[in-house]
């Protein structure tokens, strides 16, 4: 694979990314790392690998044409990667079904996990129980709560979960203790991390299982309208689904990259999630990265909307393609996503996931500055079913507010 | 003679035939107006060095009584920043070796030159800073070049020869060899290899080889004493100082002193 964005030193992407964990840890990525090379490079793998994207997940995904919205905004064409079509509804299980093939070719019979709202958890529950192997995700007890139907699906998937009630009970903390559970159980179990984050090889490994996002696109794309599109937007948490839909494009000049980080209540309220644009460099859960933190280096709680968004941290490579101008990272509030989500709702009758609804909100602004020859792409990473009520709330405050 | 601080404080305990004792503690927890006492308490009772924490948002390394001790120090509004004016009141009258126990991110937040400049004025001895392996210790070691702060390096049963070797190698102070796969805390027993892992250890070690994670009780202090150079003990003490039950910190202590071994 492509390592464009790459420097010498291990895990390196310029100055981020790293391998900030125990010493305990080390070996277990060593081996990890050289079962993904050895993997990637056995046809075997990557068939069983294909088959199981194509057959079980459900892939290629389309990339949809929205002619209503386009007209509506009367500017560039807007095309839509219909990743919510996936299996379990996003594209998480692109990485789960990789990283759980490869735990299985390490001979790991045990899986651990983290999960915010439960949308990573469930993808690892489903290959999981797929593929047979005993999981547990840690989820934090304020998720817990808030999540009890994902809860409920994990558990009915056969996986344990088990609630964190450390520190602040999110999903900093459900990765502390996920990280804290693999120390301790390290011989015999692999760590899927959900996002592309965390110390090498992971955020290479999730970007590679996410890069057929942007390799289907840039086919697509051409196969539709005989070119590159000119630009392509998508939603920053951690990053899995944008840098998995940008890495293919980085070499493309001339493709746009934006990167829609969750702006909460606002950058200038403090609560928001926006690690590039309203964070500082520093070191979480093993990489070096852009993070929220305090003046004493203590890491500070994410706030948005949508809980997939709600990580304190963006992941190295995104971290370097932001500090090289590669990749333009902004964001949009939870008021602004609610409008794109209704926008998209309502136009092209797709209900978005709150995370992709941040992306939608930017884009359908850029699409407007843009000419109706040029061609816009937004990555849809995932359906909205799971947010309805959490939308039905916001949209309630809002009428009476 | 750069790094020795630690080094000989170690040494020279073990040349009585004693074994090291090092304490652990919270900063913070308890207030940090209790800082000094408990760090006198720690010297009186003849503990070889301490391990001072300091305490983070993310501790990843640490189990549930470290962890607690932490949300309390976080809570009494503790930082590295408060820790260290708080030290320069009293740090004179501290004659045994203190060791930074932290994690990576508030140093760079402080700045790892103005980490090691406030390190060498107070005479702190040495830092552990446990997300730190040694592929990411170059700008510490950079930072800490001129100084007489060592910088101490974990090494864990998982750790390959290789690896162990290099750690070794490159070991100041002493090497903390972690003698469970897991996190700091209580345990009952410890893994039958672990004789052997020391022995290894001791052979390629140019500095002494000290036993931590898991070490609560005196039986377990004599018994790790009998293959390590001392041990580390966190979580023990860090629950005695919070229920306030200073003699079983003594005891303890005790457990690691020639007389009581035999």
């Amino acid at each position: 694979m492509v390592n464009t964005t790459e420097e010498q030193r291990v895990g390196r992407y310029g100055r981020f990314g790293g391998q900030y964990v125990p010493e305990t840890l080390m070996t277990a990525l060593k081996e990890l790392e050289d079962a993904y090379e050895d993997a990637i490079s056995d046809t075997t793998f990557m068939d069983e690998l294909n088959y199981y994207l194509k057959d079980y997940v459900g892939r290629e995904t389309p990339l949809y044409f929205a002619e209503r919205l386009t007209k509506e905004l009367g500017g560039a064409q807007i095309y839509l990667k219909r990743e919510d079509l996936n299996h379990t509804g996003a594209h998480k299980i692109n990485n789960t079904i990789g990283q759980a093939l490869l735990a299985k070719r390490m001979g790991k019979k045990k899986i651990v996990a983290e999960t915010g709202a439960g949308q990573h958890g469930v993808a690892t529950a489903t290959v999981c129980a797929l593929f047979d192997l005993e999981c547990v995700v840690f989820m934090g007890k304020e998720d817990v709560r808030r999540q009890e139907l994902n809860v409920f699906r994990m558990e009915l998937l056969g996986t344990k979960v088990v609630s964190v009630d450390q520190g602040s009970g999110t999903l900093k903390d459900a990765v502390n203790e996920a990280l804290r559970y693999w120390v301790s159980n390290v011989e015999d179990t692999h760590y899927i991390l959900g996002s592309a984050l965390g110390p090498h090889p992971f955020p290479r490994i999730v970007r590679d299982f996410q890069r057929v996002i942007g390799v289907e696109t840039r086919r697509q794309i051409v196969e539709k309208v005989g070119k590159l599109p000119d630009a392509v937007v998508a939603c920053v948490g951690g990053g899995s689904n944008a840098i998995g839909m940008f890495h293919p494009f980085v070499d493309d000049k001339d493709v746009a990259l934006y990167g829609v980080e969750a702006g909460g209540s606002g950058i200038s309220t403090g609560l928001h999630a926006a690690a590039v644009t309203g964070g500082k460099e520093g070191v979480l859960h093993g990489a070096y990265m852009y993070i929220l933190q305090d003046d004493n280096g203590f890491i500070q709680e994410a706030h948005s909307i949508s809980a997939g968004l709600d990580y304190p941290g963006v992941g190295p490579e995104h971290s370097y393609l932001h500090d090289i101008g590669r990749v333009k990272y902004t964001s949009v509030t939870d008021a602004e996503a609610l409008e794109g989500l209704q926008l998209l709702s309502k136009k092209e009758g797709i209900i978005p996931a709150l995370e992709s609804a941040h992306a939608i909100h930017f884009a359908t602004e850029l699409a407007k500055e843009m000419s109706q020859e040029e061609i816009l792409v937004i990555c849809l990473s995932g359906r909205g079913d799971k947010d309805v009520q959490t939308v039905r709330d916001a949209l309630g405050v809002n009428n009476n507010g | 003679m750069a790094k020795k601080k630690l080094l000989n404080a170690i040494q020279s305990v073990n040349s009585q035939g004693d074994k090291a004792f090092v304490a652990y503690m919270m900063a913070g927890d308890g207030g940090l107006e209790t800082l000094k006492s408990k760090i006198l308490f720690l010297q009186e009772a003849g503990v070889t060095a301490i391990e001072l924490g300091i305490p983070f948002s993310d501790p990843v390394a640490d189990g549930p009584s470290i962890q607690r001790a932490g949300e309390r120090a976080l809570a009494n509004g503790t930082t590295l920043r408060l820790i260290l004016q708080e030290l320069e009141t009293f740090y004179k009258e501290v004659t045994v070796p203190l060791v930074l126990m932290t994690y990576y991110n508030p140093l760079l937040s402080f700045g790892l030159e103005q980490v090691a400049q406030a390190c060498e004025k107070l005479g702190i001895a040495g830092l552990i800073v446990p997300d730190v392996p040694i592929e990411e210790t170059v700008e510490l070691q950079r930072a800490l070049a001129n100084t007489d702060v060592a910088l101490v390096p974990l090494v864990s049963l998982t750790s390959p020869p290789d690896r162990m070797a290099k750690i070794t190698a490159s070991g100041e102070g002493f090497i903390y060899a972690v003698t469970v796969n897991g996190i700091t805390g209580v345990r009952d027993g410890f893994g039958e290899q672990l004789e052997r892992h020391f022995i290894s250890l001791s052979e390629q070690s140019n500095v002494p080889v000290l036993a931590g994670f898991g070490i609560s009780t005196p039986e377990q202090v004599k018994s790790m004493g009998t293959i390590a150079d001392g041990v580390i003990v966190g979580s023990a003490i860090v629950d005695a100082f919070h229920q306030n039950e200073l003699e079983k910190i003594k005891t303890l202590v005790q457990a690691a002193k020639t007389g009581v071994l035999n």
